[in-house]
């Protein structure tokens, strides 16, 4: 049996310890955020933070997620309010199909955590494992600078949708 | 629910709607805002429903895979509606044609093909609170007026929201089409403005809204496996082994259809042969593909080398016509035969994969008598019908729901996994999850089909272009038609605008499937078009922007009034605004360049300049990309803009690296390490301008992709001199940095 923290929780897993994180968190915990884009550590769909790192889970067994600490886009942020990063997502109108975009804020969010005021090449380099396929990057890269604090901005006057 | 209030809720919706209630109550999805409204009340019609906690309703018809129109068919109810933004909820519609007509994502038409209709029903809509307040407060309906969200009457400055009113308002007769006045352009309060996309906010929390999502009670998890020689079928496999694996459920043969799949969106009910492996969960399933072995029987399977097909189309397209004609305007021949000059050059693509980044997948749940289907399809109403044939049920034992797709550029318009998945229920007497892995659809795409352009131009001794020869080397299943997307485009430039123009065609064998990638055909019509003028503009040593200008000859607008024509003045408009965004002619320094593209398709007219620079090891660095485009109207600015740049990032992805290879029948790339998507750090800059324009919307999806790949090859010629005529740049060892 395996335990570990998910978004704050313990739980433990009793399957086939080297099934990857990834469709443990969605089929066993049912938390669907997370998602399958390749399944071979290239696209970055499934990013999960372990310990607070950004981690590609479909390559991940859930066995190496032993005691540590599990975080899913579900739990970044609060019910409440979204993460920074969250709200630059909606501010800025990056999603377009948004099946990377979980994935992507993921890896931003490890970013951010890290380096608060991340550069430009810091967002390059952090950002570059993570594909989005529609191609919503400038936007992307806008949101994170954003809240990073060295503001490229634009599209700020984007009315939001009741959601 | 009135009786007048056409055409109504009927139970059978109201069942659909109650579905997705089930699934949510079993954790499985929310879809937008469905889960709030169970049972739609106070409908004033298919598309809007008031609650009486104000929240303003509003049914979002076609699919949306990432194109935003879930946003902007709404936002265009809403505009009529005169619906405060802030009130509004968006769901997805019921699939049902005889309330939404033909419910499909493709051809960038969502907005054109429902513009009218959407302004109708919400200023139908508006009308029937209007005459509800009328009524209640005996006044001249004349003195009424709306502001968002709410009906004011003017002289006594009496208001009543929406919410209060829609009650009453049900009983209203619904306006007739004329009854209604359509708002003013310049009183939109909401159209033309930036919207944030209705799902940004399930989407930033991760909310299950997306095909593979989807869970429904007592749910299976199916992987299927297919012959990787395309239209190969099984003869045995060790299914007794694999179905001994621990979690595994069952595994069995489903025989299927030899023979390569075609892309008849109508009317194919193909299933290709397989085996289904069944778990109790999705890694189970995956895993156990490790242990089965097929059989296959590849007889009626392709058995395509694409370097064969490539070697042969060249060397006909080498040829200055084909073996057949396809068009003659003017007098070719003697054209050719009195220019000054002749220009030739071949241009090739390559097969290329959509990759979209949600690989399919469909829960379905079929018994003898009803299926029931969740999937992101771009065509549910051909899901629906093509299950019911293959099925041998009637269209209402199919229930259809739609699903937010994790991207579509066309690959989602086929339903051949909503078939898969429903056969394999069937067979399991369960709903069953069917997951496809990332090398199941890099495996079994719907290709873009390759395309070869013999081209040749007469110049005069003024420069002037007075002939236009194109071979279209087309592949071919059958040597009789083109594949999907390798045909001859129809009629637009050159015709009627270059004097003489000869159009022929040869046929190349191939069977590998091809279908629609983002713009068909106009993607890489535009490369070898594009690049050709370019060509044609340094031979006659003129500016590229000037030639391209004279090329596209007279104002004229090919077919007037039909949008989906060429119009030469929007074209101009569109070239002289991005060149002049540009700085077209100013000084660049040495290994810069800039280059230009134009093209007209899915109603767009739209111009692109790219800037790039190359170096001694032959990197491409795409810095910055000028889009102007005269679409029309705009209806969501954010969200077009949003489609632009993602438009030229994929343009610039593909034309970068992308590449599908064959060998016997069997595609060889199989995930992102050989098929490389562009990323974050590769992505250039990139300027929109939409142009003023009173036209009426069209869609944003596709007309901004065509233009990016001429643009910058031309921009890599200007940059070292050196002419791309093949696609990906990859193979004349170009690498986008
Ligand atoms: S799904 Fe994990 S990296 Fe692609
Ligand atoms: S928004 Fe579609 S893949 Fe990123």
């Amino acid at each position: 049996m395996i335990t570990f923290s998910l978004n704050g929780d313990s739980v433990s897993f009793k399957g086939d310890p080297n099934t990857p994180l990834l469709w443990v968190i969605r089929d066993d915990f049912k938390l669907k955020g997370s998602k399958f884009g390749c399944g071979a550590g290239l696209c970055g769909a499934c990013t999960m933070h372990l310990d607070g790192a950004a981690i590609k889970t479909c390559v991940l067994p859930v066995a190496a997620a032993a005691n540590k600490k599990v975080t899913t886009i579900e739990g970044l942020g609060n019910p409440e309010a979204l993460h920074p990063l969250q709200a630059a997502w909606v501010k800025h109108n990056v999603p377009q199909c948004g099946y990377c975009q979980s994935g992507q804020i993921m890896a931003a969010a490890a970013l951010i955590a890290d380096k608060p005021d991340a550069s430009s090449d810091d967002i390059d380099q952090a950002m570059s494992g993570n594909i989005c396929r529609c191609g919503c990057y400038p936007r992307i890269k806008a949101a994170i600078a954003s809240v990073a604090g060295n503001s490229q901005s634009y599209d700020a006057t984007a009315v939001e949708a009741t959601s | 629910m009135s009786a007048g209030a056409s055409p109504g809720i009927k139970r059978r919706d109201f069942l659909r709607y109650s579905s997705f209630g089930l699934a949510l109550s079993s954790g499985g999805i929310t879809v937008l805002a469905a889960a709030k409204t169970a049972a739609p009340a106070n409908s004033l019609n298919p598309y809007v429903m008031i609650h009486d906690d104000g929240r303003i309703v509003i049914a979002a018809p076609n699919p949306d895979v990432g194109q935003g129109v879930n946003t902007a068919l709404p936002m265009i109810v809403a505009e009529e509606l005169d619906a405060d933004w802030q009130d509004v909820e968006v769901i997805l519609a019921p699939i049902d044609a005889s309330r939404y007509g033909a419910q499909f994502a493709g051809g960038s038409l969502s907005v054109r093909n429902r513009w009218d209709e959407l302004r109708q029903m919400g200023a139908a809509a508006r009308e029937m609170l209007l005459r509800s307040a009328a009524q209640q407060w005996g006044v001249p309906r004349v003195e009424l007026t709306t502001q968002p969200s709410k009906v004011l009457h003017t002289p006594s400055g009496r208001t009543a929201s929406f919410a209060e009113l829609v009650a009453a308002a049900t009983e209203q007769p619904v306006p007739a089409d004329g009854e209604v006045v359509l708002k003013a352009r310049a009183d939109y309060r909401l159209l033309g403005q930036r919207v944030v996309n209705a799902a940004a906010a399930d989407i930033v929390r991760g909310r299950p809204i997306f095909g593979i999502d989807v869970s429904v009670p007592d749910m299976v998890y199916a992987t299927y496996v297919k012959c990787p020689q395309v239209g190969g079928v099984p003869k045995t496999a060790n299914l007794d082994e694999v179905k001994a694996l621990p979690g595994i459920l069952d595994a069995f043969i489903i025989a299927g259809n030899a023979g390569p799949p075609s892309f008849d969106l109508r009317k194919s009910i193909h299933v290709a042969g397989g085996v289904a492996i069944v778990a109790s969960n999705t890694w189970v399933a995956i895993k156990a593909r490790r242990s089965l072995q097929v059989d296959w029987d590849t007889s009626a399977a392709s058995t395509d080398d694409s370097r064969a097909i490539e070697a042969t189309a060249l060397s006909a397209a080498g040829r200055p016509t084909g073996e057949r004609d396809v068009k003659r305007l003017g007098d070719p021949d003697s054209a050719f035969a009195k220019s000054s000059s002749i220009v030739s050059g071949v241009y090739a693509t390559d097969f290329v994969s959509h990759a979209q980044l949600e690989p399919q997948s469909c829960v379905a749940h079929a018994t003898s008598t009803e299926v029931e289907v969740w999937t992101s399809s771009q065509t549910p109403g051909f899901a629906q019908s093509t299950l019911a044939k293959l099925f041998e049920l009637p269209a209402e034992a199919i229930a259809v729901h739609q699903i937010r797709g994790g991207g579509g550029f066309g690959r989602r318009l086929s339903n051949e996994y909503v078939r898969e998945a429903a056969v394999i229920s069937k067979h399991m007497g369960k709903p069953v999850k069917l997951q496809w892995m990332r090398e199941d659809d890099m495996a079994f795409d719907f290709y873009r089909s390759p395309a070869y352009f013999g081209l040749q131009a007469a110049l005069s001794e003024t420069g002037e272009l007075t002939g236009w020869r194109n071979h279209v080397v087309s592949v071919s299943s059958d040597g009789e038609e083109a594949n999907y997307g390798a045909g001859y485009r129809g009629y637009n430039f050159p015709d009627d605008v270059v004097p003489n123009v000869h159009i022929s065609q040869t046929m190349v064998a191939s069977k590998t499937p091809t279908g629609a990638w983002r713009a068909p055909i106009s993607n890489v019509y535009a490369f070898a078009e594009q690049s050709f003028l370019h060509e044609l503009a340094e031979a006659a040593g003129k500016d590229h922007r000037d030639f391209l200008m004279a090329a596209l000859g007279a104002d004229k607008w090919f077919k007037p009034d039909d949008l989906a024509s060429l119009n030469t003045v929007r074209a101009r408009k569109a070239i002289a605004a991005v060149t002049q965004a540009a700085g077209w002619g100013r000084a660049i320094p040495k290994g810069r360049g800039l280059g230009l593209g134009f093209f007209f398709s899915h109603a767009g007219h739209v111009a692109e300049v790219a800037e790039v620079s190359v170096n001694a090891d032959r990197q491409v660095t795409v810095h910055e990309v000028w889009v102007a485009a005269d679409l029309g109207q705009i209806v969501n600015l954010s969200g077009a803009e949003n489609q632009f740049q993602g438009s030229i990032v994929d343009g610039v992805s593909a034309l970068a690296d992308q590449r599908i290879s064959i060998r016997s029948g069997a595609i060889e790339q199989t995930n992102f390490h050989q098929y490389p998507l562009l990323r974050l750090p590769q992505s250039p800059k990139i300027n929109v301008e939409f142009l003023a324009s009173d036209y009426p919307p069209s869609g944003a999806g596709e007309p901004a992709l065509p233009p990016v790949a001429p643009a910058i090859c031309n921009a890599v010629f200007n940059a070292c001199g050196e002419r791309i005529r093949s696609l990906p740049i990859s193979r004349a060892g170009f690498k986008v940095v």
